[in-house]
């Protein structure tokens, strides 16, 4: 394997611990990042039945606080901030003036006037530009964290049992899309009931010089339980078995949180929002095209770009698309005009020149099981 | 990573062993490790003509779709019909129960263009 990195590419504190794992270092979004270490498929399992440890350092932090902290992100994010209580979170979208996506990412309230963002890698420092530009006419500091924090996620049904032992405040009262301030294995951090897989399981907020330490004690701790380090192969696979969006495929700055089935996060009623005016005409006239979740109905892989039609004609293109590992079938999310739009619609994927059946299904293609 | 010295091998990490005018053809343990996990292998029917260095096949895994070349040219004689309801057979036992197919062999000399374990060694050890 090549040691030698273009001189662009970042890595986390634990690229080490990952050589030593197994794992396999690909380039993504500029970081230097474990794809896989004993196999996509293996490890996709793992989270689902057991438990898995990912490191999602090459995630971006960015503060906000200030008198008119709340005002600000009001108007900056399509979701409703004010209903937000100390500890938790919201799922939310920035939009441009036009109505498309910035980014998709996670705000956590710690008060009324400080907040953090935990935003894509590809992202980060167009967001923090972004807030940035949009701040100047309120009372607010923006920092961005990312450089100082570290992220990782601990997914899986036993995911509780292994981080309970090593943090000093109760997990089993923390609710869904809440968090703590704490110490996990005496480090300072924050842990949060969120992932990116519909398992339960939490991610944890630490400091970049005391990650590597926490990595290790948590793979001990979860020997017992199974526990493997998992890449970034297998969170895609996860996360696709339950619909959600990837910025830069299901949602970029061309295309409408609506469409993306993401109007659940876009909440007119509390007023002006950057975004909102085109997107309520939107809502208004209707939609023309609308994101779907398609499942093969024979043996074969959709995948990015693919071409997908109705009724022999072409209505679109796969976003993205995996060999589901806990269906053992090939799954994909597509945007297709509205009138293909219904559960169990037939479509077609064209997969090197031979046309492989396909059915609209509900999302997401797997039960979650968050606790909510 | 294993590298059988009984066999030749391709560029394109496909590896033959060949029996007179029959040739069984497989991918190396060098490839199944960058394919990943294998979910799918498109393979001909038999009584197909291959033509060297055109492809016969694809490996799908997860992640990646990949191109099989022929590494020569002839008829397909048989197929690894396992590889239809077990494909992670390439994963486990590439130069075993994960042979694509067998090829009666056309090239008048079939070892041209073939590396032996050797050199297969030298470019494997250059790419990995």
């Amino acid at each position: 394997m090549s040691e030698e990195l273009p001189q662009t590419l970042r890595t986390t504190p634990l690229t080490d611990v990952h050589r030593k794992l197994g794992a396999r270092l690909v380039p993504f979004a500029g970081w230097n990042m474990p794809i896989q270490y004993a196999g996509v498929v293996t490890e996709h399992l793992c989270v689902r039945e057991k438990v898995g440890l990912f490191d999602v350092s090459h995630m971006g932090e960015i503060d906000i606080k200030g008198k008119d902290a709340q005002r600000f992100l009001q108007y900056l994010l399509s979701n409703d901030i004010e209903k937000m209580t100390d500890g938790s979170i919201l799922y939310t979208l920035m939009c441009y003036e036009g109505g498309g996506v910035v980014d998709d990412l996670l705000i956590h309230r710690f008060s009324e006037d400080h907040y953090f963002l935990c935003v894509n890698a590809s992202n980060t420092d167009k967001d923090y530009a972004w807030i940035k530009k949009n701040a100047t006419s309120f009372d607010v500091t923006t920092k961005n964290t990312s450089a100082a924090t570290a992220q990782l996620a601990l997914q899986g049904p036993r995911a509780e049992e292994v981080l309970q032992p090593l943090f000093d405040i109760s997990l089993h009262d923390l609710p869904y899309y809440h968090f703590k301030r704490g110490k996990v294995h005496n480090v300072e951090g924050i842990v949060s009931r969120t992932g990116y897989t519909g398992e339960d399981g939490f991610e944890l907020y630490l400091p970049q010089g005391d990650v590597r330490q926490v990595f290790c004690a948590l793979i001990r701790q979860g020997e017992p339980c199974g526990i493997q380090p998992i890449g970034l192969g297998a969170r895609d696979t996860l996360r696709l078995e339950m619909g959600y969006a990837l910025y830069g495929q299901e949602i970029d700055a061309e295309s409408s949180p609506l469409e993306a089935d993401l109007g659940w996060v876009v909440k007119f009623k509390k007023g002006k929002f950057i975004g909102s005016e085109p997107l309520l005409k939107q809502k208004e006239e209707g939609l023309l095209r609308k994101l779907v979740g398609l499942r093969l109905l024979t043996r074969g892989v959709p995948r990015e770009h693919y071409r997908v039609l109705a009724d022999g004609k072409p209505v679109g293109e796969v976003t993205s698309g995996t060999f589901s590992p806990s269906l053992n079938i090939g799954i994909g999310l597509c945007y297709v005009p509205s009138e293909h739009s219904i559960t169990g619609a037939r479509l077609e994927v064209e997969i090197r020149n031979q046309l492989i059946p396909a059915e609209v299904v509900k999302l997401p293609f797997v039960p979650s099981h968050v606790k909510k | 990573m294993e590298i059988q010295k009984d066999l030749l091998y391709t560029m394109e990490h496909e590896w033959i062993r060949l029996k007179g005018n029959r040739a069984v053809v497989g991918v190396s343990d060098f490839a199944q490790k960058q394919l990943g996990d294998v979910v799918f292998v498109e393979l001909p029917t038999e009584g197909t003509e291959l033509v060297k260095e055109n492809t016969f096949g694809v490996v799908e895994s997860v992640k990646t779709v990949s191109d099989v070349y022929a590494p020569l040219s002839g008829r397909v004689v048989a197929v690894n019909k396992d590889l239809e309801t077990q494909p992670d057979l390439v994963n486990s036992d590439p130069y075993g129960k994960g042979w694509m197919i067998e090829i009666e062999v056309t090239d008048s000399s079939p070892e041209d263009g073939l590396m032996n374990s050797e050199k297969y060694t030298e470019l494997c050890q250059q790419q990995g």
